[in-house]
């Protein structure tokens, strides 16, 4: 198969569109975790109360739309070998722990790969919602939506004095996660991140490095959500979140003038050194390209470079995670063969343009 | 902000040591933080699992100390929920609810977690389903319009607080027709 026609079906249409403030803002996402009301949830359940809740979602949902999302495709974790499963993870549609530790886990995709329902996951559902860009609102809107659907068929539990009830006691309430996924490589150069994380701490809201280990934000992306699910609307606890990351927004812009203007020649340098070893190396590790993508990326934005499209970033820090490299490979790869497939692939995907 | 023990690489922790009242305050890297012992490397492990359940477990916690008299005023046995089976003891241990009953079988026990991981909330204030919910939604939004009402009052608003008004008793008619109907 040729990489385009691989890219094509790998990501998801909806990446390859460009959302407002997507120079930053990368990436908008609406969680919600619903439980059924008499069935014990997952960690408990028997093997087959869960059999009947993954049942109750093929038998109800799957080849069905809601609205703009067509034709649910119902897919069974233990239908895919481990080489899917990690393709599904790395798009984010589905969780690590759904692809890996549920019983009796299934997932329920969008034709356009907007919305994903995980079955079993730690809760008996896991909506996700996804949107390109910074669109909060719109996603918690839709998300509301989707979640109204589900209830005419599903008596979700929910309690009056706690709301929607979910294993974990951090989830209850709302069961609602909002994050957005941000590229900060001009904060993170001038290392304010290490001050800003902090106080964004204080205010409620979590922030993590997404393809990193622990704290640490490979291609500086981080990942922000809010932290209480209790107590606050949801409309409250969205507009909190929105209002941070629209300062982030505006600090990174700042900081991203502000080196241009003092470093300008150096920041130019790094930049287009990093298009060199894209470009050119014949071994990558996921870090080093991470890097290197997130300066390209930063050059796009910048306008030092402009024959590369601005969703190379989102696409390539996708493609070049081990499920994907392996995925087009078709078959299992050692980490030494994926540095070099993960090269090969970068520079042919770079070619696409020219 | 640089490393303040080694001076190279960022600093991307921050800890607050209080020693007899005297607070100080360091910024280290990550490497500086397990060499000089600000941290240990057994906390890498330390899951949001762990620590939730550790977060639950501060009753446990406050009667740890054998000598004090509250050591004998152990928690009764055997307070287990009747749907799923899960034990509260379990349940701290494990950090999960086993079924939507556990929140009624625990219920005096949660505000105290809820507190402490939602800042101090432990009442839902959100999204209501639109079929179970039936007159909780017309009840939310009665309040709301209420705690408006008080608030044009205050400004001295009269003729917007009396249409304010005016939609609260519709509300009010609605949920007692509503009322009258499910007794039948």
């Amino acid at each position: 198969m040729s990489l385009e026609q691989f890219m094509n079906e790998a990501i998801s249409p909806w990446l390859k569109e460009e959302g407002p403030d997507s120079d930053i803002v990368m990436s908008s996402r609406i969680r919600l975790a619903r439980n059924f009301d008499h069935i014990p949830f997952p960690i408990l359940a028997g093997q087959e109360e869960l059999e009947q809740v993954v049942e109750f979602f093929k038998e109800e949902y799957e080849d069905h739309s809601f609205g703009p999302y067509k034709d649910f495709e119902f897919i069974h974790m233990s239908k895919l070998n481990p080489t899917e499963k990690r393709v599904l993870v790395e798009k984010h549609l589905i969780s690590p722990h759904l692809s890996d530790h549920a019983k009796n886990g299934a997932t329920l995709i969008s034709q356009n790969e907007q919305v994903s329902v995980m079955v079993n996951e730690e809760d008996h559902i896991r909506v996700q919602l996804y949107f390109p860009g910074f669109q909060l609102e719109k996603a918690l809107e839709q998300a509301s939506d989707f979640d109204d659907w589900l209830e005419e068929k599903i008596n979700f539990a929910f309690d009056e004095k706690r709301g929607y009830l979910t294993s974990c006691p951090t989830n209850v309430g709302t069961g609602l996660r909002a994050s957005v996924m941000m590229h900060l490589p001009a904060l993170t150069m001038t290392q304010q991140m290490s001050r800003l994380i902090p106080a964004i701490n204080q205010l409620g809201l979590v922030v993590r490095g997404i393809y990193g280990e622990g704290s640490e934000a490979i291609g500086n992306i981080f990942q922000i959500s809010n932290q209480i699910t209790l107590g606050k609307s949801e409309k409250d606890i969205v507009d909190d979140l929105k209002s941070v990351v629209e300062q982030l927004i505006e600090q990174e812009r700042n900081a991203r003038q502000q080196i241009v203007q003092q470093n300008g020649i150096q920041l130019e340098d790094k930049i287009f050194r990093s298009y060199g070893v894209l470009a050119n190396s014949r071994i990558i590790e996921s870090k080093e390209a991470a890097k290197c993508l997130s300066d390209v990326r930063l050059g796009i934005d910048l306008g030092y470079i402009n024959s590369l499209s601005k969703t190379i970033l989102n696409e390539l820090m996708i493609l070049t995670q081990p499920g994907f490299l392996q995925q087009y490979a078709q078959q299992n790869l050692s980490p030494d063969e994926r540095d070099v497939r993960r090269a090969a692939l970068i520079r042919e995907r770079l070619n696409l343009e020219i | 902000m640089e490393c303040q023990e080694c001076h190279e690489r960022p600093a991307s922790l921050h800890f607050t040591q209080v020693v007899n009242g005297h607070k100080t305050e360091v910024y280290v890297c990550e490497k500086c933080a397990y060499d000089k012992g600000y941290m240990s490397q057994e906390q890498d492990s330390l899951s949001l699992h762990n620590l939730l359940s550790g977060l639950f477990n501060f009753d446990s916690f406050q009667l740890s100390d054998s000598k004090s008299p509250s050591a004998s005023h152990r928690e009764p046995q055997s307070l287990k929920c009747g749907h799923c089976g899960l034990t509260y003891d379990e349940f701290k241990r494990v950090g999960k609810f086993g079924c939507a009953n556990c929140y009624k079988t625990f219920d005096e026990r949660l505000n105290p977690i809820f507190r402490r991981v939602h800042s101090g909330n432990t009442i839902h204030n959100g999204k209501v389903p639109k079929r179970k919910g039936g007159q909780l939604h017309v009840q939310r939004e009665m309040d709301q319009k209420r705690s408006e009402l008080q608030a044009l009052i205050h400004q001295e608003e009269f003729e917007e607080a009396a249409k304010v008004r005016d939609q609260i008793r519709t509300l009010e008619r609605q949920l007692d027709s509503e009322q009258r109907e499910g007794d039948q």
